[in-house]
């Protein structure tokens, strides 16, 4: 059963958004997300984006019997059967809340191409831009009791990381805060109320003379209700959720004082406040050279903010409610290149998924680990496609995954190729 | 070394000449009207009449009544923005409203396509369509050496069927011959992908969208799978070798043929063909010669028509046929719109009876009256839109904006003759201001809407708060120390941003705000005003 299931209030809310996102007109927030249970409650997607691609093999996917992976050792987890790198010790403990994916394919050995596929479920097509997934769930679900911005992409990273609205339209782009906890990009007003209001009063002036003799069309701009819902937004309460300051030393010690962790943080307060669509990005996967001691590094930062997010989304009955995806454009080769790197790696490579009332503890799909070239590579047993990997969350959360959308010059397009994973769902 | 110790002294030495050099700097200075560029054609008129006639008719076979002229400001704010990325300065403000000669807009439209800013900001437009914003392949594709050799075309008044037959057909390395970027930008995955350049090739040279035709034959026009296959063909020889880039003979374009489940892949080979016209197609040559030849061959309706709806579209901020995106322009063929794409046959055939000079057909547009069209206007119904009845509003692009913003903050023109610390300024001030800003890609005539990040960063980014400082070097300051009164003031600092004198309630407005005006006002009325000034739609939206 889909968790959202009312589709007349989705459509109402739908058509108050298209009137011109006047969502600042609707009656105050009744209380946190946090607050409620069960059906009512908001549902959430947080994506975990492993920016260069991580490698398979030194994360959910250990190979240590391989020649090419002497240095990975398999650990067990708290899912019964499952092993992953002895590289996320803290991982492993909350492994039994979450499946791996060891098998999902893709075409795009490049990282602007391969995360343009990973992240829309689409191959780059010069005629038309896709939607990310976090822009479809933000269209198709919108949350007219969420002040701030309801699309968020947290941490730094190349721009092509950043989900886009495509088709849908700019203002499904997602929110960027470059450095989660630490700046508001923006959000806040920095003066002081009177000067705000002059500036405010200067502007109903300056813009009626451009108005006169042109209202439809500068009406058509939404300039004006652009800047009314940044007004809102600038004093919503739940501006806080961007904020870690009365968060404990504890908390802050256990996500990782790094910029990754401190956002893995800031989206489960997002999550409570019920905001609908999260990414928070970790580059620095394209281990070309030195390839463990890239991944060492990496997964020093990744494995306590990911277990600490999990931990505390299960511990706050939040995860029921939230599907938690950790992916990045492609994996690594198997083999080690001559400089103790791995290279590109399209063709069978990891994401671990949960929540949201998907199945735990499954591992889907099993990769080899040796033997195998770019030009003859080995497919991995179960393959799983990526559109199928987005048919199952926009199932689970409610949209209708087939349906189709017509973009701006009438083409209709499905809001996803794939269908769901049975073995995620039952 | 002995000069480290002195290097920080010699630094702040450096330093203060150079802000004393900008200092003493007089912010206005040459009355005189521009020198450069000047030699208006004679023939203008005759072409930029006759595209009038042809809306005339139409729009009052509609019904509509066209909107009124546009001050001759407003229309070098446009032209300003179309041609150079960025608002006249006051300095060129002043300098035109001295100029009393009554062609003053035609001989400013010279003087700006004379102006090497112009070379290099209608390069990086025209680059979006020929190798998109992606970074492509980094060792084989060099995205700023494309620019460049574009911006240099331009300089040069090279023809543009001669710039894109290189783009088509050169061969050699990337790095020298840095057309080859066009080819190299559809390496991908290791290899290239003939079709995406197939693709590519006919929505940026002849402004129709084939691509769906790669899979299935199109579902409403007539393109055809096999036609689409033997485009992409004419790339099938393209190999990147150490020498460079080369057709390499022996290659074979070749496509997997669909099998049953179980069965051995199949291919077949595809030989290089041209969808039409074939005659213009010639025997000799590479594929990629031949394939160059077709495409701006005299006879390819197409290939004008699709530069001349691009250039509409740069100067007005919507394509002629504004319903639709820039490179789906209907068949020459179809009847439906015949009577739509005239303007098109006309601009186009100027344009090719002119040698392909992008300059000229720029200056023949410039000069329309449809150009020079208000935009207000009472009605707002499509036909106002499509027939050119009014000048559309559109969303400055983000070099716009930023450009914009940073030139009223100068007094004096930014350009190539600014000093390095400007132009370093705007450089670095530019990357940080796109990064949050983001950036509209390939889709860039598309008409977008204002988003919540791009109004939080001019309400309250750090870029917006420092372009309305009133430091001494920055406008805001600077205007004060000359403007005598409060009246001047507020035309000032109105015509440094909107390149326009307040309205008489505006005027009586922000009197109020300034009751004792001395050149010790209250600061904060001025940084204001100008926040103000940068959040008003009339700034950020192209009118």
């Amino acid at each position: 059963m889909p968790l959202t299931t009312h589709d007349w209030s989705r459509r109402d809310a739908l058509r108050i958004a298209l009137a011109g996102g006047v969502s600042f007109l609707l009656p105050a927030i009744e209380g946190r997300a946090v607050e409620k249970r069960g059906a009512d409650r908001p549902t959430s997607l947080i994506t975990l984006w492993m920016g260069g691609g991580p490698s398979q093999l030194e994360t959910w996917d250990p190979h240590p019997e391989s020649k090419n992976s002497e240095k990975i050792r398999a650990i067990d987890t708290t899912a019964p059967g499952m092993q992953i790198s002895h590289l996320l010790p803290q991982m492993a403990e909350q492994m039994k809340h979450l499946s791996i994916i060891r098998s999902l394919t893709s075409k795009e050995g490049d990282h602007e191409r391969g995360s343009y596929f990973v992240q829309t479920s689409y191959r780059p097509d010069p005629t038309v831009r896709h939607p990310s997934l976090g822009s479809i769930l933000v269209s198709e679900l919108p949350n007219p009791k969420v002040e701030i911005p309801n699309h968020v992409a947290l941490c730094d990273g190349d721009g092509f990381t950043v989900p886009r609205g495509g088709y849908l339209g700019d203002q499904y782009d997602s929110f960027r805060i470059f450095d989660p906890g630490q700046n508001l990009q923006n959000m806040r007003q920095s003066l002081d109320a009177p000067r705000q209001d002059r500036r405010l009063a200067n502007l109903a002036v300056v813009s009626n003379a451009f108005r006169a003799g042109r209202e439809a069309r500068v009406e058509g701009t939404l300039h004006q209700q652009t800047i009314e819902r940044a007004l809102t937004m600038m004093k919503s309460d739940q501006l806080k959720a961007f904020e870690i300051k009365d968060e404990t030393k504890e908390t802050l010690a256990r996500y990782g004082d790094t910029r990754f962790g401190r956002g893995c943080l800031v989206a489960r307060r997002l999550v409570e406040t019920g905001v609908r669509s999260i990414q928070v990005t970790l580059s620095g996967f394209d281990t070309h050279a030195n390839n463990y001691e890239g991944h060492l590094t990496q997964t020093k930062i990744m494995d306590p903010a990911f277990a600490s997010l999990v931990k505390d989304l299960a511990d706050r009955d939040l995860l029921a409610s939230t599907i938690v995806l950790c992916i990045g454009e492609f994996g690594r080769t198997p083999r080690i290149n001559p400089l103790g790197g791995r290279d590109h790696w399209p063709h069978g490579f990891s994401a671990v998924i949960g929540g949201g009332g998907l199945a735990a503890g499954r591992v889907i799909g099993a990769s080899a680990a040796d033997n195998q070239t770019d030009e003859k590579p080995i497919k991995p047993t179960t393959p799983i496609e990526v559109p199928d990997l987005y048919a199952t969350i926009l199932d689970r959360l409610g949209v209708e995954f087939s349906k189709e959308l017509i973009t701006p010059i009438g083409r209709p397009l499905k809001v996803c190729e794939g269908t769901p994973v049975e073995q995620l769902l039952s | 070394m002995r000069w480290k110790p002195v290097l920080p002294a010699i630094l702040v030495v450096a330093g203060l000449a150079v802000v004393t050099s900008m200092a003493v700097t007089s912010p206005v200075q040459n009355l005189n009207p521009p020198k450069m560029g000047e030699a208006v054609a004679a023939d203008l008129s005759p072409v930029a009449q006759k595209v009038d006639q042809l809306l005339v008719a139409q729009l009052s076979a509609a019904g509509v009544t066209p909107a009124g002229k546009a001050d001759d400001l407003t229309v070098l704010r446009r032209l300003s923005l179309a041609l150079l990325g960025t608002i006249p300065s006051l300095e060129e403000i002043r300098r035109f409203e001295a100029d009393m000669r009554p062609d003053r807009l035609t001989i400013w439209t010279n003087v700006m396509l004379a102006d090497t800013r112009f070379n290099v900001y209608i390069a990086e437009r025209l680059a979006r369509a020929y190798v998109g914003v992606e970074g492509g392949d980094l060792i084989l594709f060099r995205r700023d050496r494309f620019t460049d050799w574009l911006a240099n075309q331009l300089r040069k008044n090279v023809p543009y069927d001669q710039s894109v037959r290189a783009m088509l057909a050169d061969q050699g390395v990337w790095t020298d011959k840095a057309a080859i970027n066009f080819v190299n930008a559809g390496y991908a995955n290791e290899k290239y992908d003939p079709n995406k350049l197939a693709g590519r090739t006919v929505r940026a040279f002849l402004g129709q969208r084939i691509d769906c035709a790669q899979c299935h034959d199109h579902p409403y026009d007539h393109w055809k799978q096999k036609e689409f296959e033997g485009l992409a063909a004419c790339f099938g020889q393209l190999d990147a070798t150490l020498v460079g880039v080369v057709d390499e003979p022996t290659l074979k374009f070749e496509i997997v043929v669909p099998t049953e489940v179980g069965e051995e892949p199949k291919t077949r080979i595809v030989e290089p063909k041209v969808p039409f016209s074939t005659e213009w197609y010639p025997t000799a040559g590479t594929p990629r010669d031949r394939l160059a030849e077709w495409v701006t061959h005299p006879g390819n309706k197409r290939f004008e028509r699709a530069i001349a709806n691009r250039v509409w579209g740069l100067m007005f901020g919507k394509p002629f046929l504004s319903e639709r995106p820039v490179d789906d322009l209907p068949d020459p063929e179809n009847m439906e719109f015949q009577a739509r794409t005239e303007v098109l046959d006309l601009l186009g055939a100027d344009f090719r009876a002119h040698g392909c000079d992008l300059r000229r057909l720029i200056q023949v547009i410039a000069s329309t009256d449809a150009y020079r069209r208000s935009s207000l206007h009472p009605a707002s119904g499509p036909h106002e839109h499509e027939l050119w009845g009014v000048f559309p509003l559109s969303r400055l692009r983000p070099e716009q904006m930023i450009g914009a913003m940073l030139q009223s903050n100068s007094v004096k023109t930014i350009d190539q003759n600014s000093h390095l610390f400007s132009r370093a300024f705007r450089y670095f001030k530019e990357q940080d201001y796109l990064k949050e800003f983001g950036d509209p890609g390939e889709a860039e005539l598309e008409q977008r809407t204002a988003t919540i990040t791009q109004t939080l960063l001019n309400m309250n980014g750090e870029f917006a708060r420092e372009m309305s400082q009133t430091g001494v070097f920055a406008t805001p300051g600077t205007l004060r120390q000359f403007s005598p009164t409060p009246d001047a003031l507020l035309d000032n600092v109105f015509l440094t941003c909107l390149t326009r004198r307040p309205t008489d309630a505006e005027r009586s407005y922000f009197r109020e705000q300034l009751p004792e005006y001395s050149k010790e006002t209250d600061e904060t009325v001025l940084e204001d005003l100008f926040w103000t000034l940068y959040n008003s739609p009339e700034f950020s939206w192209n009118h």
